[in-house]
């Protein structure tokens, strides 16, 4: 038997908030499969429950009239892996999701929980911040919305309040139109296992040339993180193998990974570069480009 | 912290009184005595305790068995019909796919939801391995369980 010594269940987003607001000591329970854990193995920190796994309301995937794409925070990474709408405007997102631990964990795990976990090394966040996805939180006095990127602080660390509620995942119209997208996952097993280090890019490409690029890592920093400073210097630039070099020499300045019994730094950092190459080339390629 | 939920166990009816600390995993052990389902690393890593929810593979130790309400379960127990075995059972019988079968009801269960949801489609055994990479087997391997699950999903109903 889990020991935590309260538990009351959510039947709505506002109830939630409220559940949350008469307990300061209280953490959100969604698909389980990180929470669980954590309470199988004792942590005293998780005591008190507010459980919002069935509230419905959360559980979606849908397109504004905008044509934005939204995804609830409780939708499964096997309901978003098979949801046709990701599949065919962000399958970058469905590729990634699909490496995430086996079919059972998939099947409970929820984006939202992977996102508010806070880990560097949650799979669903570097194609989500490749896509410039914001997030909106809800709370007592209303919601806001900000970048995803900027949503996470540091390890476990998010921008959320105790009191507040992950809602809605965005992916603005364009910032997914005539982009594509490639993930890779580097790691000991090809399931069940946790990134070594993990690599989005998302790229626009125009008659030869690079127009836009957008490449994240997991586990290359505190956070999942964006290569700003790759990025700035290869945009506009003509698609070579050259330019491919030229983005794997330079992503190391913009990645800060650390040594952890899962793998060293340096070998880290040769990831990171082989990735870099490797992934852009790929999305450069499914976005029908050639490089010669 | 006691709570009555109502589910269907192999399609039989239950009201049961679980605690909400209690997982899936126990109540249908403890308080069913469904001892196909079986605890493992109670971490969602060996898939042992898999059963179906809604037709669904889940770990039943990452499940709280108060989220049961109102669901479906399916665990080995009732898998046979009229003592005969169903599909997937009977060919893990034929293909040799159990050693120690301490992993085996929860793979049957794993299969036979994988079966369910692609029998008759065009499936590799590299696709049979991911749809199972959430159970492990410690004794034999993996070869004739796969083997086992590549029968089905040809076979004709």
């Amino acid at each position: 038997m889990f020991n935590f010594k309260s538990y009351a269940r959510a039947g709505s987003v506002q109830e939630a908030i409220q559940l949350l607001g008469q307990n300061p000591e209280a953490h959100l329970i969604a698909g389980g499969t990180d929470m669980l854990v954590k309470l199988h193995k004792g942590k005293a920190q998780f005591d008190h429950l507010v459980d919002i796994h069935d509230i419905a309301e959360l559980n979606y995937i849908t397109q504004n009239d905008a044509n934005d794409i939204i995804i609830g925070p409780l939708t499964s990474f096997t309901q978003v892996a098979e949801s046709e709408l990701i599949c065919k405007r962000i399958p970058v997102l469905s590729q990634a999701v699909l490496t995430i631990g086996g079919p059972q964990v998939r099947n409970m795990a929820t984006i939202g929980g992977n996102l508010c976990n806070g880990v560097p090394s949650a799979d669903s966040a570097t194609p989500l911040i490749a896509l410039n996805a914001a997030v909106t939180i809800e709370g007592r006095d209303g919601s806001r919305q900000m970048p995803l990127e900027s949503f996470f602080l540091g390890p476990s660390q998010v921008a959320l309040e105790q009191d507040e509620i992950l809602t809605a995942i965005t992916i603005t119209r364009d910032n997914y139109t005539d982009y594509f997208g490639h993930f890779h996952k580097y790691a000991m097993r090809e399931a069940m296992d946790i990134s070594t280090i993990g690599c989005s890019a998302v790229c626009k490409i125009n008659d030869g040339t690079l127009q836009d690029l957008r490449l994240a890592f997991g586990v290359a920093a505190p956070v999942p993180i964006r290569c700003k400073g790759t990025e700035d210097k290869v945009r506009g630039r003509k698609i070579s193998p050259k330019l491919l070099t030229d983005i794997a020499n330079n992503v190391p300045s913009d990645v800060r990974p650390r040594t952890s019994w899962r793998a060293a730094k340096d070998f880290r950092l040769q990831i990171i570069t082989t990735l870099a190459h490797r992934v852009v080339e790929q999305a450069i390629l499914s976005a029908g480009g050639t490089i010669q | 912290m006691n709570r009555q939920i109502s589910l269907t166990v192999n399609d039989k009816k239950k009201e049961i009184r679980i605690d909400v600390r209690q997982s899936l995993l126990e109540v249908l052990r403890e308080q069913l005595g469904l001892l196909s389902v079986k605890q493992g690393c109670a971490v969602g890593e060996c898939g042992a305790c898999t059963v179906l929810i809604d037709d669904v593979p889940i770990d039943a130790c990452l499940y709280l068995a108060v989220w049961a309400d109102g669901k479906s379960i399916r665990t080995v127990e009732g898998e046979s019909r009229n003592d005969k075995l169903s599909r997937v059972q009977q060919a893990f019988v034929d293909e040799g796919a159990v050693q120690c079968g301490i992993c085996t009801p929860g793979f049957v269960m794993a299969a036979t939801s994988f079966v369910e949801k692609h029998h008759q489609q065009n499936i590799s055994r590299h696709d049979i391995r991911r749809g199972l990479a959430g159970n492990l087997c410690r004794c034999t391997g993996y070869d004739t369980i796969v083997t086992a699950v590549q029968k089905c999903l040809d076979e004709d109903d």
